[in-house]
């Protein structure tokens, strides 16, 4: 055989399984008997053991030597690792961990253990306790002849030190004097104290997953009898746990990953171990990971990039494909980075993987990353004595995973719970369409920055009366950016039923409203009459049609009243004031029925406003803007309410009547056609200026009511440009809230789509067959 | 059948000149004398192409289970995609994009 190179803790387990095997003290040990029992423990195929031992040269012999035991065992470690099987690997092999026996102690122990009551008791409570680790190979366990015919043989493999049995009996010498034992070899294992279950694991550790697990199994379901054994078993694992602990340790110094598998292997492959918990980490483990995490991402909360992580699982020396398959376990929600949980779940598996567990096809309950919503799910589902996640929150560390996962996985949760409710943004108010609308104006208004006296409606709690004046609002925005027809159509429903209808509009009127009422208010916009009086004839204009006004939201009934007024006071303009007069009942009595009305009284209004010509004070008018818009907002038709509005105006213009009032008048007439009525205004009042936009005239009134001082002429021209101006401001806005709208309405369009051809999918494999 | 599935590549390259948005691209038509199967095509956002050879000796699959079995490999492969250790352009050895695979072969058969 070629020369055999061992390590020292190689060389240490060695001469201890050999003494152990070698009871005979012969210096050589049989074929068969507890060599044999001792590759059978190995959880290698039958043919392995065969090829083994013909490589080392038993078979030629007969019997196992020292060299060829320890060839063998170097070959066991070759094959346990995954490498093949050849006389050189023994060599060339790095790194490798030592072999691991799995059933051989199981045996002994059950042959000790059927000479102590206690420990057959012990075992007997093993044996029913410890379940089968998943994917190990069995068959070498249910092999080794154990008369306990324990199933547990599996479970149990313990070191093929004999002395482990005896232990028990006397746990407290013997693991001491083992423990020390062990501890040298270790060189100050820490996990030492960590429990007679800790090197109990650390043997096992990487040589033994299944002795752990056995462990682990103890531990996990008897606590009281397996810990007994622990002691025993640790104490006498421990000097070969330990032994392969060191090599471990000694072998992997280079790596963060080894250096901690050889620190923490213990409570590792304890935890690993445990196969109904097999995968349960351990708290000693789990603080190791975080640690472990901390080193790469400070954040506890915080996500380690794929990149990083695969740098870091690189150095375990894991084949690309199992750490492949280790991510697609642990990345739990397939976003290619590791919160810690899933970090965590991920150096788990590595860890049992190079213990020698076969990795699981999908994630073990215990290793998932917590989700808010699974939390519970995953308690229930957790056996009694899985904690897994749920127990090991006890830490502060792992307290953390549990909320932080949560964390992470409930944001596609939420994210898709957002989209459901996405409807309505930042308005918690969802019931109804109208309130959606609602939200939406809303959004609209705050993005206006216009203290529209919608606003404050909207920001009280759905009503009717909200919703109406949303309406009205929504009208205004439709009547000024909107057809005609739009306007009238939507109207004044305020009624419920129709809110359906006016809500796509009244989206659109909610984005365009606030700046119709912005824009003249800016410079009137500071008098609260305004707002009042818009609001006031929003209510007025819903009370008229609805019946159900706010009377408390706003101060409204002060600028209804005046309202007619005006179109009454419209007394130069004797067409005027009798249009809106007559525009104004039908916008009040019947808003809804003057979708044309307003149109050609528009024009007519714009006709006679032109004549009129704007030399009064705008002020009135400044007035008037701001509350006609509001008021228009407040639905009314489009046409009605621009005839009154324009008819105001002109009165006011005219007249120089009470201009509050000729404001107030028209807008709860004109709510809708508020654009409509800047529209008209503006024309009048630009007609000097042969001004297009519509919407400016309003503000343009407004601007120049409000410098009554600036002469005439003048004044209104650079007014009349600056309303202009202002309001081209205000059909942008307008129209951008518009498209938001729109936007909105296609994508909930959109989501019903996708829902909708989901179905179909789904129903399609039924109705293909 | 492999010089049949590179000019199906190529047909698609073309193709997608004209329209990169087209995610899905049914080609039906390689049907020859002797070997009579479709072979489908599938597009990606990123340009990876699935090509999916049915025998035309099983009932002709219907264009939306394609479209749906393409869909399934998308997101598999995405999930694939996910994995750091995954180098592009390596032969796929995901367990689960596998057994997503295989299922839905059997469910097709």
């Amino acid at each position: 055989m070629e020369g055999l190179t061992l390590s020292d803790a190689e060389q240490k387990y060695y001469s201890d399984l050999f003494s152990y095997c070698d009871s005979e003290s012969t210096k050589k040990v049989a074929a068969h008997g507890r060599v044999l029992e001792l590759f059978r423990a190995a959880q290698l195929p039958n043919d392995v053991v065969h090829q083994i031992m013909e490589l080392c040269g038993a078979t030629r012999l007969g019997y196992f030597g020292r060299s060829q035991f320890y060839i063998a065992l170097k070959l066991v470690a070759v094959a346990q690792s995954g490498f093949p099987l050849r006389v050189e690997s023994i060599n060339t092999v790095k790194d490798l961990p030592l072999p691991r026996f799995v059933a051989s102690k199981n045996e002994q122990e059950s042959r000790h253990a059927a000479s102590y009551s206690s420990d057959s008791e012990n075992q007997g409570s093993y044996s029913g306790v410890i379940p089968p680790p998943p994917g190990r190979g069995q068959v070498k366990k249910g092999s080794t002849s154990h008369d306990t015919g324990q199933p547990r043989t599996s479970a149990d493999q313990q070191e093929p030190v004999s002395p482990v049995v005896s232990p028990q009996q006397s746990p407290p010498t013997s693991p001491h004097t083992w423990r020390k034992h062990s501890r040298h070899p270790s060189g100050g294992n820490s996990e030492r104290p960590l429990a007679g279950p800790g090197p109990f694991w650390s043997p096992f550790g990487e040589a033994q997953s299944g002795s752990s697990a056995g462990d682990a199994v103890w531990s996990g379901h008897s606590p009281p009898p397996p810990q007994e054994n622990w002691v025993s078993f640790a104490d006498t694992p421990p000097t070969s746990t330990l032994l392969t602990m060191h090599p471990a340790s000694v072998q992997d110094q280079t790596t963060v990953r080894t250096v901690a598998s050889a620190t923490t292997a213990n409570e590792i492959r304890r935890q690993s171990s445990s196969y109904d918990d097999p995968w349960k980490i351990t708290d000693e483990q789990r603080q190791y990971y975080v640690n472990q995490f901390k080193t790469i991402q400070p954040d506890l909360n915080g996500f380690i990039p794929g990149s990083a992580a695969k740098e870091f699982f690189t150095k375990s020396k894991l084949p690309i494909l199992e750490l492949s398959h280790i991510w697609e376990l642990s990345d739990f929600d397939k976003d290619g980075a590791l919160t810690l949980d899933e970090f965590c779940a991920a150096f788990h598996l590595v860890v049992a993987r190079k213990n020698g567990y076969d990795l699981p096809e999908k994630l073990p309950e215990s290793l998932m990353p917590k989700l808010i919503d699974l939390e519970d799910s995953a308690d229930v589902g957790d056996q009694p004595g899985e904690v897994g996640y749920s127990g090991s929150p006890a830490e502060a560390p792992p307290s953390k995973s549990p909320s932080m996962p949560s964390l992470n996985q409930t944001w596609p949760e939420l994210n898709q719970s957002s989209e459901d409710t996405a409807i309505v943004h930042p308005v918690p108010i969802r019931m109804t369409p109208s309130k959606i609308h609602m939200q939406e104006m809303e959004l609209k208004r705050t993005g206006s920055d216009h203290t529209n006296p919608t606003s404050p409606l909207l920001v009280k709690t759905a009503d009717l009366s909200e919703e109406n004046k949303i309406n009205s609002s929504v009208k205004f925005a439709s009547g000024n950016t909107v057809a005609d027809g739009y306007s009238s159509s939507d109207s004044f429903t305020s009624d419920p039923e129709q809110i359906g209808n006016n809500v796509t509009r009244q989206r659109s009127h909610s984005g365009m409203s606030p700046d119709n009422t912005a824009p003249p208010p800016p410079p009137p916009r500071p008098q609260p009459s305004h707002s009042r009086s818009s609001s006031l004839d929003m209510n007025r204009t819903f009370s008229v049609t609805t019946g159900q006004q706010q009377a408390g939201v706003v101060a409204q009934p002060p600028a209804v009243p005046p309202r007619p007024q005006p179109s009454q006071a419209a007394g130069p303009v004797v067409h005027r004031p009798v249009d809106a007069d007559g525009l104004i009942t039908h916008t009040s009595t019947s808003p809804q029925q003057i979708p044309e009305q307003p149109n050609f009284a528009d024009f007519s209004q714009f006709e006679v406003f032109a004549a009129s010509n704007v030399n009064e004070e705008q002020d009135d008018e400044a007035e008037k803007h701001p509350e006609v818009l509001p008021v228009e907002k407040a639905s009314d038709p489009a046409s009605s309410l621009r005839v009154a509005k324009t008819d105001s105006k002109i009165e006011e213009k005219t007249a120089a009547s009470a201009p509050a009032n000729v404001s107030k008048g028209t807008t709860p007439l004109a709510p809708p056609p508020k654009p409509v009525r800047r529209r008209l205004k503006s024309e009048d009042e630009l007609r000097p200026e042969v001004d297009e936009h519509t919407q400016k005239t309003g503000v343009l009134a407004a601007v120049l009511a409000s410098q009554p001082s600036i002469p005439r002429s003048v004044g209104k021209d650079k007014k009349a440009i600056q309303a202009s101006i202002r309001r081209n401001k205000e059909t942008n806005t307008v129209l951008a809230r518009l498209n938001s709208e729109l936007q909105q309405q296609l994508k909930d369009v959109l989501e019903e789509r996708i829902s909708l051809e989901v179905q179909l999918e789904q129903l399609r494999p039924f109705s293909h067959l | 059948m492999v010089h049949t599935s590179l000019d199906v590549v190529d047909e698609k390259i073309s193709a997608m000149g004209k329209a990169l948005v087209d995610q899905r691209e049914l080609y039906l038509g390689l049907l020859y004398p002797t070997e009579d199967y479709k072979v489908y095509g599938y597009v990606t956002n990123s340009k990876v192409k699935f090509v999916m050879v049915v025998d035309s000796s099983n009932t002709a699959l219907r264009d939306n289970e394609i479209r749906s079995m393409f869909r399934k490999l998308h997101n598999s492969y995405t999930d694939v995609m996910c994995n750091p250790f995954y180098n592009p352009g390596d032969r796929i050895q995901s367990r689960a994009f596998d057994g997503m695979v295989t299922s839905m072969m059997i469910q097709v058969c």
